[in-house]
């Protein structure tokens, strides 16, 4: 065991930091996961790729840095704390390039992966349905084989960057007769592809991340199914296993950014902070848990190539920590809190899709029920 | 980084395991410590033979030479099993402020020991058990001989006594040196408890999985039932964040980094209500059979509040510790754990 950065690896996190330092526009601070200044996004995602720091872990010939996963951390970590926007490439290189790797042809892979890794396209998640949300089985968006491609039918929500995106990872009903978990199949998507339309939702804070997206007799090439028909749920499965276990350090680093917001806050106002010291600590020890224990994760990871289910667990304990952290800020606002201040304001309405996305609460605790903790199944 | 438990880690770690379950299975327990001196002395000549009261010890004084980590994995175990001999007490509590000449007598299990300090009151952990006492009065560290009067402890697997007055005491440490150990003292304490209510929610949680797998109501297994499984999974997640939590106190605690009293603050709060969380939900589902005092389940319980009381309320830990980190932030460092501290949080 060895809990600091070994001298490598203070090197790298000091490297790294000044760079970030030297290249953040500062109108990008505290952007998150929203989409403007778009051109100032692209720039920044582009020059994030440019310096080396995207796909620090993947393998070497698909331009990645074949490095250990302690680095991913890192990186994850300090754009974190410097309030970076998230890379307009996220769902690529969080989500669909692992699933690629693990599933794809060489084919797929060779023509893919670099191209996530350059930011020269960005991909969006085509997962859930307006029927399908906690449930993604009973998708209901209809691939049917036609000789050498896929005709797609339907419609799928919250979905990310997909007004941004030039592909889709895209879970189908390939044949509705098979039982339930067999008949899906997984495609890579073209979002230039005719009959694509996608439409933004606006969210309670007025931005709009999210978006639907409509599938009318969209032609897919048969080279675009991902893993083979009737497989499409083990390949999601997969995806959604990485996006918890990459996103743990992402999310931790938002919630430290939060709340070193909230430990100045409580700084220039001892008064208000006096009754909240034992609740503003428990967030600040909850953080370092999280931290510690996606680290005890990572380190599996590295191991067994694999990430865990405790992915679920960070997820889980962060999407709590995050609305108590706004909650808590708010009340140390006083009076004031009756203002919108630009950042807290939005933090608490933007926090409530924190136990929803990316697997709701519910879900996340009937997984480690089943998964971690061996329980008999709820349904 | 690594947050891994070396190869040689897990073996201590399984190496306790089989010998708390040969020695003393649950099923043994309640003849164990509801009777006597409450504990089996024969268990502290196999422990110092195992080598365990010297692991953190240099090699000169007859110890492993390893780490405080390795007795917290050691501490963890011995809660797991409600050990109610003074491990504890003579490794968690007393062990920095033992003077170098009497290792040997410690390490070869000939004399055990346990700490008092000023917020004790008087009461001393296992004064049952054990033949000197580390006591803070009055800004100095005194060695006293273990003489006072058993009182009623709320666990009955951690026995507890009253320490008399009396003039025969030896100076350990005045001054600066007084204060350093008894600082090093608190912290040590604070991790060591967190390793106990580690290891006591482990067992608890796990024997409420069981239960919950195999009893069926309404013709179902009740572990199907979300409003059972829900909270077994909240008090997982926290025994994981509080494992972790205790494990980076533990190291930091060995390599007398500069977080280790945040990081055994941080450890013992979530640890300590991690231990009462699970020890309420688990009786909780196991319905009317949890309530008995043939259940075991009481005695953990009684261990988890033990702890939680001796080690005092996490509430006023956590504002000590609020403090200090918003004090950090008025002072204009903008992160309280920066790694020029030399710290562990980057």
């Amino acid at each position: 065991m060895e809990l600091r950065d070994t001298p490598a690896e203070a090197e790298f996190r000091a490297r790294l930091r000044a760079w970030i330092a030297a290249n953040l526009p500062p109108e990008l601070i505290g952007v998150g996961t929203r989409t403007e200044p778009l051109e100032a996004l692209r720039t920044w995602s582009r020059s994030l790729s440019q310096a080396g720091y995207v796909g620090l872990t993947w393998p070497r010939q698909f331009g990645g840095g074949g490095g250990a996963h302690g680095l991913d951390a890192i990186v994850l970590e300090e754009l974190a704390r410097a309030q970076a926007p998230q890379h307009l490439g996220a769902i690529g290189i969080g989500m669909a390039g692992p699933t690629i790797m693990a599933y794809g042809t060489e084919e797929q892979k060779r023509r893919f992966l670099p191209r996530i890794l350059s930011a020269q396209e960005i991909w969006c998640q085509g997962f859930s349905e307006p029927g399908a949300g906690s449930d993604l089985a009973s998708v209901r968006t209809r691939s049917e084989r036609r000789g050498n491609q896929f005709l797609v039918n339907g419609q799928k929500v919250w979905s990310s960057y997909a007004h941004l995106a030039d592909w889709c990872i895209l879970v189908t009903l390939g044949d509705p007769a098979a039982p339930r978990y067999h008949g899906l199949t997984y495609l890579l998507v073209d979002m230039h592809s005719r009959g694509v339309e996608v439409r933004p939702l606006r969210q309670m804070t007025g931005d709009a991340d999210f978006n639907e997206i409509f599938f009318t007799d969209v032609q897919v090439p048969a080279a675009n199914l991902l893993g083979a028909e009737g497989e499409g749920w083990q390949v999601a499965m997969t995806t959604l296993l990485h996006e918890r276990a990459t996103l743990g350090f992402a999310l931790t680093g938002l919630l430290d950014a939060a709340l070193q917001r909230l430990l100045q806050l409580a700084a220039g106002n001892p008064a208000a902070a006096e009754p909240w010291l034992s609740d503003i600590a428990n967030e600040w020890i909850q953080l370092q848990g999280l931290k510690f224990t996606a680290q005890r994760s990572l380190s599996q990871l590295g191991a067994t190539g694999m990430p865990g289910p405790e992915g679920s667990v960070i997820k889980l304990g962060w999407s709590e920590s995050t609305q108590r952290v706004t909650k808590l800020a708010r009340t140390l606002l006083g009076p004031q809190a009756v203002l919108d201040d630009g950042f807290w304001h939005h933090q608490q309405l933007r926090s409530r899709a924190n136990t929803i996305e990316a697997g709701t609460s519910e879900i996340l605790r009937n997984i480690v029920a089943e998964r971690v903790l061996a329980l008999p199944r709820s349904r | 980084m690594d947050f891994r438990l070396t190869a040689e880690q897990l073996e201590l770690q399984k190496q306790a395991r089989d010998f708390l379950d040969r020695k003393l299975p649950t099923s043994d327990l309640a003849r164990t410590v509801d009777a006597g001196d409450g504990w089996d002395p024969a268990s502290w000549v196999d422990i110092a033979s195992l080598g365990w009261l010297g692991v953190s010890a240099d090699e000169e004084s007859g110890g492993a030479g390893l780490s405080f980590l390795e007795e917290a994995i050691l501490i963890e175990e011995f809660g797991r099993h409600l050990y109610p001999g003074p491990y504890l007490a003579t490794v968690g509590l007393a062990l920095p402020a033992v003077p170098t000449e009497q290792l040997e007598a410690l390490i070869s299990g000939r004399v055990r020991w346990s700490a008092c300090l000023e917020e004790d009151a008087g009461l001393v952990v296992n004064l049952q058990a054990i033949d000197q006492v580390v006591v803070e009065s009055s800004e100095e560290l005194l060695l006293v001989p273990a003489k006072g009067s058993p009182e009623t402890s709320i666990d009955p697997s951690r026995r507890m006594g009253r320490i008399s007055q009396t003039p025969d005491r030896e100076v350990l440490a005045t001054g600066e040196a007084a204060r350093s150990l008894t600082v090093a003292l608190r912290t040590r304490r604070l991790a060591a408890l967190a390793a106990e209510a580690v290891g006591v929610a482990q067992q608890v949680l796990e024997w409420g999985l069981e239960h919950v797998r195999e009893r069926e109501q309404f013709g179902r297994k009740i572990g199907s039932y979300q409003a059972v499984s829900h909270p077994l999974v909240d008090s997982y997640v926290a025994i994981e964040l509080a494992r972790s939590l205790t494990y980076w106190a533990a190291w930091c605690i060995g390599r007398d980094d500069a977080e280790q009293r945040r990081a055994a603050i941080a450890a013992y709060t979530s640890a300590s209500e991690a231990a009462v969380f699970t020890c309420e939900r688990v009786i909780q589902v196991h319905g009317g059979m949890g309530f008995t005092w043939a259940s075991p389940l009481h005695r953990y319980y009684k261990r988890a509040l033990w702890i939680q009381h001796f080690g005092g309320p996490p509430r006023l830990h956590r504002e000590w510790l609020a403090r200090d980190l918003i004090g950090k932030a008025v002072r204009g460092a903008p992160r309280p754990t920066l790694s020029d501290e030399g710290g562990t949080t980057p």
